[in-house]
């Protein structure tokens, strides 16, 4: 007789929760796997007739600067590296994998495969970068098609694709600012720099690398950054605003214009992060609401995976008025052919090596032709509608809460807070995160400092169904539910993940303690035990 | 296919109209244009954007993107002598099979706890290239090696509580330019010209230079012209004698033959490590590593993340977490060091396998082999009249200035016959280096077999002559 597995599978007609475990393999630090004269590749040995003429090269190198002792790396075959790598990487839960809603701000969508193949072809793969132009005119037209796409979605006149992420685009954007100040003969006058705590970190300190002071500005009641706030701050020593629109928390501030033109006022500059820019493509643009510059992720918003934490490409586009001080090169054409245009007196300089991370570029590429206008407007429209679905499913959750602008639609995401719950239980929103693991999936708390208490920003993206949003917001019902019931099970969280909660933290914030490599850890524990 | 019929798009599932509908019904709201009412009327986009026609389907999409590749010509089917801080190094398969994991190559800020393999996989990078730098800290890459030296000239300065810092010998234009940039307005760059006879350090210079204001002295082994330093311990010796910080960039592709930094003195070693497993990319696949000694006033100063290792609640568990998170910008904003954010994880934990599967005897070969092929090159090269190769004294790693001032014709005149022939040609350095005359720097690693070598040899007495 045919057993009737699915019905154990549903309750009440919903699917149960996932029994999920994931690997545990227990994996040993590399270098307890080396054995004494294995190999994991063999290299081409120069030919005799090369021996024979360069004789003993390594005698050419004064003793005092040749190295004496080869270095104590691990010994390995291949397939020994390569299991243990393997398990590694299943040890690892990636984006791929979970439903992978949990990291707001960050974009976490779907980063097709097709273009992962086609990154690895060997025309792009095996190009160098100081080839002659001719020989690379299929990159440099990516490049620059790519630079009127991005053109079209922001109203901006020009982009430079040098960052290798989003910080480092954000960046480019401050020297710009100086750069203009400077040619104005301002640029010690306007040492200010203005930004909010709901845009991203490294406004602030990105704007403090490129020498300025930072002032920020703390949300209004209603959750919009505080208006009186920004015009008490502007000056004559006010060189920009750095913010971002919606912000963090997924509001959108429609007074944007009024922040815009308060600093334009006063003769400042205004940089628009738009790394959270999925909610809006093809809605709004950062040049029609007056903006000077502004940066996109390509990471985040066009689909190229996160790679652990990059190589991830930044985009920074600027203004008619400011194209002059871009990075060199930028990409032309001059109507026949595509060219790197390096003879630009004004410009800041270099950002980063060559022209930026090209493969990003080209995946990022393949992504908008995948999709075109109509499609990228469905991006936003779907990762819009996702939010708020989402957000009318974690409302229903006794606990939580989206602080400000009730009743009031969201952008792509959310910054919710679990203070309701935790005081009402003491299971903390990072509790909460260490339990969300033992379902295979990933959650963040926020950014600091922690405005909104105990906070947490999903953002769904258009990637996920419906399906899979419910079951993420299953899965924090759930918790919540242990919360009350068993809260001594969630603080000890994770249960079923590679590896158990960390209790002390002292030999990651103590000096003699602290280990960020086998050789220092092997080191300190010698000593701890003499 | 019916135009009528709106598209489902493949990676937005939620397209299909009666999900919409269901999602719409469930907020309550008539149509998706309601969640968009806070936006100003005037802010909104009219038109729909301007774009060209997309590939809806795959194989359209593929086909696309592969005519516009196949416009590139490429270093597997050209002979390519370019280096110039991108090197066509091997890259061993299991390199592109580990960072081609789904696991590895999506996740992103993922917790110690479901993302271990990541924090493993990355404190292992730092752990094997400690052992080749003999270091004890190493950081999460950071973008690549220009903003790794920028980064430790500000370190140093920090360090010292001053604001000078002296770049000395040949350093890439670029790279020079990216510091110059990233230490403005409060420290001063300023170069220390190259010694004209061994391309290394200007020493005199130096020590002209050099006074209580200098919070750090910066030099490249090998060199951005390939030279190796023969004075390390003199060059160090002088910075400490002033009380700066003696930063040394190198390729750590090198160490295998070459003495890592700390033996000659270096308080802080950087470098960019595409050598190590990664593939040209057009400039793509670049990273930069920071390494100091284990004391808390060079650890507290990096603005990267640092995983250490820990102790969980099982016994026998390793655990990984941040080291010192407090001193980031993602703890403390503007307050921190520097920034921190995404940069090039991948790319270092794509070098952690890398230094797997060389070993140490792979390391000391591939130092050899490509000294030993590119010193061959450099000789052949010089048996052709009017070339010159190498101009300088004294030994190089993997590059080499080669001056064609006697041939009557410049670099780039060569450089167009030799692609003529499928070759890509050595970097032109006349602009960059103009006081050194028509010159090219040539890079010749491991890849290139005598054959190659020859080929390229032969085509360039052709050409000259």
């Amino acid at each position: 007789m045919t057993q009737d597995i699915m019905k154990f599978r549903y309750t009440d007609g919903k699917p149960n929760l996932r029994r999920f475990h994931q690997a545990r393999w227990d994996e040993p630090i590399i270098f307890e796997l080396s054995q004494q004269g294995q190999r994991g590749v063999l290299l081409p040995e120069a030919e005799s007739e090369i021996k024979e003429i360069v004789g003993d090269i390594l005698s050419t190198i004064p003793e005092t600067m040749r190295r004496k002792q080869l270095p104590a790396l691990p010994e390995m075959s291949q397939a020994q590296v390569l299991r243990h790598y393997l398990r590694l990487s299943q040890e690892n839960l990636g984006a791929d994998l979970n439903v992978d809603i949990g990291q707001g701000t960050c974009t976490m969508k779907y980063n097709p495969k097709v273009n992962e193949q086609l990154a690895r072809l060997p025309g792009i793969a095996e190009i160098h970068p100081l080839q002659d132009e001719d020989t690379v005119q299929g990159i440099l037209e990516i490049m620059y098609q790519f630079e009127q796409m991005l053109k079209e979605i922001s109203g901006m006149a020009r982009f430079s694709f040098q960052s290798q992420a989003g910080s480092q685009a954000i960046y480019t954007c401050t020297a710009i600012m100086r750069a203009y100040h400077q040619v104005n003969g301002e640029a010690d006058q306007r040492d200010e720099v203005i930004t909010t705590i709901f845009s991203h970190p490294s406004n602030a300190a990105c704007a403090k690398v490129a020498g300025y002071k930072v002032i920020t500005l703390y949300p209004d009641e209603d959750g919009y950054p505080d208006f009186n706030a920004l015009k008490e701050a502007v000056s004559e020593r006010t060189a920009g605003l750095m913010i971002t629109n919606p912000e963090d928390t997924g509001i959108y501030n429609p007074n944007i214009t009024k922040f815009v033109k308060v600093v334009h006022d006063v003769g400042g500059l205004c940089f628009y992060d738009q790394a959270n820019a999925n909610g809006i493509l093809g809605i709004t643009r950062a040049r029609d609401a007056g903006f000077d510059m502004c940066h996109f992720n390509l990471h985040k918003t066009f689909a190229t995976p996160h790679g652990c934490g990059g190589p991830g490409g930044g985009a920074a586009g600027v203004s008619e008025e400011l194209a002059k001080f871009l990075p060199v090169p930028v990409v032309g054409w001059d109507g026949k052919k595509y060219f790197l245009d390096h003879n630009r007196p004004d410009s800041i300089g270099k950002i980063r090596s060559f022209y930026g991370v090209a493969p990003v570029i080209l995946k990022a590429y393949a992504w908008v032709m995948s999709l075109g206008a109509d499609g990228l407007r469905e991006v936003a429209e779907i990762a819009v509608l996702n939010n708020n679905y989402l957000l009318k499913k974690m409302l229903e959750i006794p606990g939580v809460s989206a602080p400000y602008a009730e009743g009031k639609p969201r952008k792509e995401q959310v910054r919710y807070s679990w203070q309701a719950l935790y005081e009402e239980t003491g299971v903390s929103s990072e509790d909460i995160g260490l339990r969300a693991a033992d379902f295979g999936l990933h959650y963040w708390t926020s950014h600091h400092p922690f405005v909104v208490p105990e906070p947490n920003t999903l953002e769904p993206t258009e990637s996920y169904t419906k399906a899979e949003i419910d079951e993420y917001v299953a899965v924090l019902r759930q918790i919540a539910d242990e919360a009350r019931t068993n809260p001594e099970f969630v603080k000890t969280a994770p249960h079923n993940s590679t590896v158990h909660r960390i209790v002390n933290h002292d030999p990651l914030d103590k000096p003699e303690q602290w280990a960020v490599t086998w050789r220092a850890y092997r080191r300190k524990l010698k000593q701890h035990e003499a | 296919m019916n135009k009528k019929q709106p598209v489902v798009y493949p990676y937005i599932p939620n397209s299909e109209p009666s999900i919409k509908q269901q999602m719409l019904d469930e907020i309550g709201v008539a149509s998706i244009e309601a969640l968009y009412e806070d936006i100003p009327e005037a802010l909104r986009m009219k038109q729909k954007m301007d774009f060209p026609e997309p590939f809806l389907s795959e194989p359209d999409l593929v086909r696309h993107v592969e005519e516009l590749l196949a416009k590139n010509a490429t270093c597997k089917d050209h002979l390519n002598f370019q280096g110039a801080g991108c090197y066509q190094h091997f890259v061993p398969a299991v390199c592109d099979e580990i960072n081609g994991r789904s696991e590895f190559l999506t996740a992103y800020a993922g917790e110690p706890y479901d993302d271990h393999g990541r924090f493993q996989a990355l404190f292992e990078y730092s752990s094997m290239m400690g052992e080749l730098l003999e270091m004890d800290v190493v950081n999460v890459p950071s973008y690549d090696g220009f903003q790794a030296a920028a980064t430790s000239i500000r370190m140093a300065c920090r360090l010292t509580g001053r604001n000078e810092a002296l770049v000395c010998g040949a350093i890439s234009p670029d790279k020079l330019s990216m510091i110059t940039n990233y230490c403005l307005p409060d420290i001063s760059i300023k170069k220390i010209a190259i010694d004209q006879v061994t391309g290394n350090v200007n020493f005199s210079a130096l020590e002209k230079a050099i006074s209580k204001r200098t919070a750090v002295v910066y030099f490249e082994n090998p060199s951005y012209l390939g030279m190796i330093s023969i004075d390390g311990t003199e060059l160090t010796e002088i910075a400490h004698k002033h009380g700066a910080e003696c930063v040394v960039g190198v390729d750590p592709i090198s160490l295998g033959v070459i003495a890592p930094p700390v033996e000659y003195g270096a308080d802080i070693v950087c470098g960019d490590i595409q050598s190590l497993g990664m593939h040209i990319q057009f400039g793509g696949g670049q990273a930069g590593f920071i390494a100091t000694r284990d004391e808390e006033k060079y650890l507290m100063e990096y603005p990267s993340r640092l995983f250490g290792i820990t102790p969980t609640s099982v016994p026998g568990e390793y655990g990984f977490g941040d080291v010192a998170y407090e001193r980031t910008s993602f703890a403390i904003r503007e307050q921190g060091k520097e920034w921190v954010g995404t940069a090039s994880a991948l790319w270092g934990i794509t070098a952690g396998v890398y230094l797997a599967l060389m070993g140490p005897q792979g390391l000391a070969e591939v130092g050899e082999i490509i000294m030993q092929r590119s010193h061959y090159a450099a000789i052949q090269l010089a048996t052709i009249k009017g070339v010159e190769s190498s101009t300088f004294d004294g030994p190089y790693f993997r590059e080499f200035v080669v001056n064609f001032d006697d041939t009557g014709k410049t670099v780039a005149e060569i450089n167009a016959a030799l692609l003529a022939q499928g070759i890509f040609g050595g970097k032109d350095l006349s602009q960059e280096y103009p006081e050194l005359g028509n010159c090219a720097l040539y890079c010749v690693t491991e890849l290139h077999r005598q054959a190659d070598i020859d080929r390229m040899v032969a085509a360039v007495r052709e050409i000259v002559q």
